[in-house]
């Protein structure tokens, strides 16, 4: 008879799903059924029971092969990098808990590191918008509870973040929003007719990388200020329409995506829908909230912002906290080949990177601590398989909204497989013993360092 | 004035953060004390001197200096920054930084230099004879308070975001400028000699740009006047008076709202068209590309 593991956290996407059952073998070790979680995270569950998981690290030889290693050897190359590094990168985090993430942080204030974080391509330019402008949020409770006018810019959350049309914005009956989905106004926005837009109330299909122009039309209209004929493909009479819904509504939100993060203007684009939140507001309740990627992302952010003061992209090398997109972000780092070794953590940028930067990931020393082979393993020079984070241990996790919440274990890890935590402490204590071993002021001169 | 020359001797293998290289860091030093100055690259400090090969001497004070850097300076890192008189002199292509924060003084660079130059600065003349990166002359990340006073003259072409959060200042641009110009600006000035991209003084509050070439969509946020004679150069164009961003909050002067100016120069061809050729060329190179893969599988 097999146990039922309830109220489990699903560790895929931001919307950190806390309600999913799990059917678990008696010995502990064995997913085998998930209960109300999406085709996406329940693939995820069902995975860690995979037959060709890789358990031990991997070190790539001379001839492109992997030779399997001890995890003692892994960390012994690791910290060696980091020791030897004259400016490591830290890419990654979002796949993994609160406490790893901090752990990580330890290395990186040991070794002048840079820590970026999966925003640098998903929503950093969110961050730099709300670090210019603020923001005016609310959680996803609220969302449940209270609007009545949801919409979506620039993201799909009917294939990217599956359930939360119906856990969150759309379909539920909440506490004021007894009718559900019937008592909800929808608006969505995409250069693409998407699955969401399908149910969209007003759907509103603009020219492609038009979305700074068609946010500030939006504006114009709240003023009641005049437009011009038509404003990224769309007749202003449909611009005046969907401003009349918003101002009709008791509480309002817009959820936005990497359609408005990563299109041109990118930063620019949030800061002007954010000030189109902050405009409606003079008329009713309104919000706006990022439609964040990764189950954890959210959270490296909250843990990089509560030590550093930063949200992502943050240089240590000198020894205090710098941070400026553009300069300390992963991809310009790669590209200008100003980092000199780079830790891949909990994420894959082998799949998301333009190809330069992924040409220099397997150029300079490189450890991707992922649980499976990915893209990126197979490009770096060691690949440390660890356990899956949410499912074989627990954490901290951050959801979409900045809500904190406890993920639970459910399974054991393969015999003798370390968990991310467990993997990082031991390399934080190898650098540490290594920095205590040498003396200090021994560097390279500047004849070694020059080209 | 006296002047202090800077060799590089090679170029840094990672980018080396020289913020101490202007006239401020170095007046009043002797050539010793100037050797061993700090330069930082990664995790690890240096002194000047493991870098530079140095030759004159610096004035007493920051007015009285005259700082020539030269060498492949491509992979240094805040040259001039925060500099507030005398004179320097970049003489190739620099990295980010230049001119940050400065606040009087001359500062030229005589080839490119990358993002974030003369970005928070308050006075001062920064001339660059190259192009510029992106962010030139803008606000420091998360500040409001951008350019607030000096020029900067850009005789080459500058990619997006200047004049980020600008309040005062003027800002020339020679070449063409790439998307976001003046975006947030509450004053200054924005002279483009050359074609605008998109979100040309997006949400403006106060200040002036003036465009001489083409733009290739305006923002919905701007709505026609009149047409005026600005004083360009000395000489009086014709130009069409835009205001805007009417989405924005402005303050008002005697009863009547205060906006930002956009100045288009009348015999600008119409911008659609000009677009449509422009993707139209784009794409017919993006599909010659793919057609070839051999050749660019050896490049």
């Amino acid at each position: 008879m097999a146990k039922t593991v309830t109220d489990v956290t699903c560790p895929f996407c931001g919307s950190l799903c806390d309600d999913i059952e799990v059917q678990v073998s008696d010995d502990g070790t064995k997913v085998l059924e998930v209960f109300n979680a999406c085709a996406i995270g329940a693939a995820k569950f069902l995975h860690t029971a995979a037959k060709d998981r890789v358990t031990r690290p991997r070190m790539r030889q001379e001839d492109g092969s992997y030779k399997e290693v001890s995890y003692d050897e892994a960390i012994e190359y690791t910290a060696h990098m980091f020791v030897n590094s004259k400016k490591p990168l830290m890419y990654g985090w979002s796949n993994t808990n609160c406490e790893a993430q901090s752990v990580g942080h330890e290395i990186a204030e040991a070794t002048g590191g840079i820590v970026d974080n999966t925003a640098t391509v998903c929503h950093g330019p969110s961050l730099i918008a709300i670090q210019d402008v603020g923001i005016p949020s609310c959680t996803l409770g609220e969302i449940k509870n209270r609007a009545d006018v949801v919409l979506f810019w620039g993201c799909n959350p009917a294939h990217a973040h599956p359930r939360h049309l119906s856990k969150y914005s759309i379909f539920p009956r909440g506490f004021f929003t007894g009718k559900g989905h019937k008592g909800r106004k929808m608006i969505v926005v995409d250069p693409r007719n998407t699955d969401t837009m399908k149910l969209a109330d007003v759907p509103l299909q603009l020219e492609q990388g038009r979305d700074y122009e068609l946010l500030s039309a939006f504006r114009v209209a709240i003023r009641g200020e005049e437009l011009p004929e038509k404003v990224a493909g769309i007749p202003r009479e449909k611009i005046y329409e969907a401003v009349e819904v918003m101002k009709n509504g008791r509480f309002g939100v817009i959820f936005f995506g990497m359609g408005v993060t990563q299109s041109l203007g990118k930063n620019h684009n949030i800061d002007n829908a954010i000030m189109v939140t902050k405009d409606m507001n003079e008329y009713t309740k309104f919000a706006i909230i990022a439609m964040r990627g990764h189950y954890n992302v959210t959270g490296s952010g909250q843990v990089m912002g509560w030590q550093w003061g930063f949200p992502f992209a943050t240089d240590l090398s000198r020894g205090f906290a710098r941070y400026n997109p553009g300069e300390t972000t992963s991809n310009d780092l790669l590209r200008r080949r100003e980092v000199d070794a780079i830790m891949v953590f909990a994420s894959d940028p082998g799949s998301h990177f333009p190809i330069s930067s992924v040409r220099e990931i397997a150029k300079i020393p490189s450890v991707a601590v992922v649980p499976d082979i990915n893209p990126t393993t197979e490009i770096s020079k060691l690949h440390v398989p660890v356990a899956v984070n949410a499912i074989e241990t627990g954490g901290c996790c951050y959801r979409m909204d900045n809500v904190p919440i406890d993920a639970r274990k459910v399974v054991e890890p393969p015999e003798g497989m370390l968990t991310d935590l467990e993997f990082l402490t031991r390399v934080r204590d190898r650098i540490a013993e290594l920095k205590a071993q040498a003396p200090a002021g021994v560097r390279a001169s500047a004849e070694a360092v020059g080209a | 004035m006296e002047t202090v020359t800077l060799t590089i001797k090679k170029a840094p293998t990672l980018y080396l953060e020289a913020e101490i290289i202007s006239p401020d860091g170095l007046a009043g030093k002797t050539a010793d004390q100037i050797r061993a100055l700090p330069v930082h690259m990664g995790n690890e400090e240096f002194t000047l001197g493991e870098f530079f090969d140095l030759a004159g001497a610096p004035g007493a004070t920051a007015e009285e200096t005259k700082v020539v850097v030269t060498g492949d300076l491509s992979r240094v890192k805040y040259l001039g920054m925060k500099m507030s008189g005398g004179e320097m002199v970049i003489e190739s292509d620099a990295d980010m930084y230049v001119g940050a924060w400065m606040s009087g003084g001359t500062l030229t660079a005589k080839g490119n230099v990358d993002s974030f130059a003369g970005i928070g600065m308050k006075g001062g003349l920064l001339e660059i004879n190259g192009n510029a990166g992106n962010y030139t002359g803008s606000a420091y990340r998360g500040d409001w308070r951008g350019m607030q006073g000096g020029k900067i003259h850009v005789k080459g072409n500058v990619r997006s975001d200047t004049g980020y959060f600008m309040n005062g200042g003027e800002i020339v641009i020679d070449g063409d400028a790439d998307v976001h110009v003046g975006t947030h600006a509450e004053g200054g000035k924005i002279v483009i000699k050359g074609n605008a991209k998109s979100r040309l003084g997006g949400q403006m509050v106060e200040g002036t740009i003036i465009l001489l070439g083409t733009v290739d969509v305006m923002m919905p946020g701007f709505k026609y006047v009149r047409d005026e004679e600005v004083d360009v150069d000395g000489k009086n164009m014709l130009m069409s008076l835009y205001v805007g961003d009417l989405g924005e909050r402005h303050r008002k002067r005697k009863g009547e709202p205060i906006y930002g100016k956009l100045y288009i120069r009348k015999a600008a061809p119409a911008a659609a068209e000009s677009r449509e050729v422009r993707l139209a060329r784009a794409r017919e190179a993006r599909k010659a590309r793919f057609a070839s893969p051999e050749e660019t599988a050896s490049a």
